[in-house]
């Protein structure tokens, strides 16, 4: 009767209340690309610094941090675009399921078929938009004329792009606005039918609208690929991804949750930078 | 404190968040001396004061909550400046509210006609506005220099005020029964004894605020309760 004598007390210092768990409700996925101890470097410059993390499947995870941190770096050794460069290597473990992402016999063509990109500033091909999707399908499979007209539609809808340009396929890709290039991009990379895409600031070049459009895109897709977004904007960050990672001079400082992230980070250095404090 | 904004406006922002509901505050807790005072002195023109000072602290509650949503519409603030903003605006709904109750006994100062003064009953209500008083203003103080275990203290702090408020409601309730002539007299005061201990609660909710602020998680424990005015009876039994 007098619960009084049965309160609960409460110490006067720091943390050991019960506390609300963070919305952790949603069961981790499996995972698709794990990065163990990994290291990069750009011939002396030791520019990722022993990273460990995991990509859930069909999870959006964000990457941030300032300028020069190693964020599109990471993003890079994903499908090995540093390959194209001398003097650029990565150590440790990269795990593309039961693949080794770093191991120097793989197919290279394979991997960044498995593995897509998309960059900051939209790549359409000078050729029609209709070559634009086929084109990459051409260099991994042959199928007929009309199968590849399916396919350059289905592709073309997941990039959301499908009602604005059915009736000029045959128009070249530079012709189309800077937020259609991007979803040109889009469409090629799913085209060929990816399982995982990255995407290296994405809509840095694009107006809020445009914008907008791909951030849909982007959840959209994550229903059928595991993605990772580079942006500098951290409010895209907190609007499209489930995970996010924050980066500084090469590490990995923070990985938690997007919304522990952004309402209420662990580290003292993820928490200065995303709310402007940095420097 | 966190370390400064690269944008500075952002800081001078916050900063002015903080100065209103410091404001705010200041008026709250004069308004629950000057509300007890007016009941126990019969002091209508002040009960009076009380009333209107309530609109000052409407406007700046108003104040608050435009200046909140500017700064989230201008600054977009993420974590500690997030809960920073959020926090204003919850304590600032908490002094509103303090407000009112403290105009509700202004109010009722004019209603106290009789000269049926129990001095124990005064005494009684007097001690409790002391520690309500000193709650609020420990929390606030607490609010504006994030100090967590203070602001626990005051969010464990409350039962006492119940407890008081309880044995307060059993001794009206007495004199009730004594002389119907003093009910409406009890009536008052107990609705006064009962806005103390909501102002307490609000000290609380302010308390909870703060360790939301600091902690970026809410409390999910249970606050020890003294209330047991629902066992308020004078007959054993009943």
């Amino acid at each position: 009767m007098n619960d009084v004598t049965a309160a609960a007390s409460v110490p006067p210092s720091r943390s050991p209340l019960p506390m609300a768990t963070h919305a952790a409700s949603y069961m981790e996925p499996p995972a698709k690309v794990t990065a163990h101890g990994l290291n990069f470097y750009y011939n002396d410059h030791h520019a990722l610094k022993n990273i460990n993390l995991t990509l859930g499947t069909n999870r959006v995870t964000a990457f941030i941090g300032p300028s020069g941190c190693g964020k599109s770096t990471l993003l890079r050794t994903f499908n090995r675009m540093y390959d194209l460069y001398p003097g650029q290597r990565a150590t440790g473990q990269l795990m593309l399921d039961q693949t080794n992402i770093l191991d120097p016999k793989l197919d290279l063509n394979l991997l960044r078929a498995r593995v897509g990109m998309v960059f900051q500033k939209p790549t359409p091909f000078p050729m029609t938009i209709y070559e634009n999707i086929a084109f990459g399908i051409r260099l991994y499979e042959k199928i007929s004329r009309s199968e590849m007209d399916g396919r350059v539609e289905k592709a073309l809808r997941s990039g959301a792009l499908w009602n604005e340009v059915k009736d000029k396929l045959n128009a070249s890709g530079l012709s189309l606005s800077g937020g259609q290039q991007q979803r040109l991009c889009i469409a090629r990379t799913v085209a060929v039918r990816p399982e995982v895409i990255l995407f290296d600031e994405p809509c840095s070049a694009l107006d809020p609208i445009s914008t907008a459009k791909i951030e849909e895109l982007i959840q959209e897709l994550a229903e059928n690929y595991t993605i990772a977004i580079v942006t500098h904007n951290m409010q895209q960050a907190a609007r499209v991804s489930d995970k996010t990672a924050f980066m500084y001079l090469g590490e990995l400082i923070e990985f938690d949750d997007t919304n522990k992230i952004f309402t209420a980070p662990n580290d003292r250095r993820t928490q200065d930078y995303i709310t402007g404090r940095f420097g | 404190m966190a370390a400064e904004h690269t944008a500075k406006a952002f800081d001078s922002d916050l900063q002015e968040l903080t100065r209103l509901v410091a404001e705010m505050g200041g008026l709250a807790e004069r308004m629950i001396v000057d509300a007890v005072a007016a009941l126990i002195r019969r002091d209508v023109a002040l009960g009076r004061r009380v009333v209107e000072t309530d609109a000052e602290i409407d406007s700046l509650q108003r104040a608050i909550e435009e200046r909140a949503v500017l700064t989230i519409a201008r600054r977009q603030p993420m974590a500690i400046d997030l809960r920073e903003i959020i926090g204003a605006m919850r304590v600032a709904t908490d002094l509103e509210r303090i407000g009112d109750l403290a105009k509700n006994m202004g109010k009722r100062v004019s209603a106290l006609e009789s000269d049926f003064q129990p001095l124990k009953l005064i005494r009684g209500l007097e001690h409790m506005t002391d520690l309500v008083q000193s709650q609020v203003k420990s929390v606030l103080d607490a609010y504006a220099a994030h100090d967590l275990p203070a602001a626990m203290n005051v969010w464990k702090g409350d039962e006492e005020v119940d407890a008081i408020c309880t044995s307060l409601f059993r001794e009206l309730l007495t004199y009730m029964m004594e002389d119907p002539r003093n009910i409406s007299f009890c009536i008052h005061l107990m609705f006064c004894a009962k806005n103390i201990e909501r102002i307490g609660d609000h000290a609380t909710n302010i308390a909870e605020t703060v360790f939301y602020m600091i902690e970026g998680q809410q409390i999910l424990d249970k606050r020890p309760k003294g209330d047991m005015t629902t066992f308020a009876t004078t007959v054993p039994g009943s």
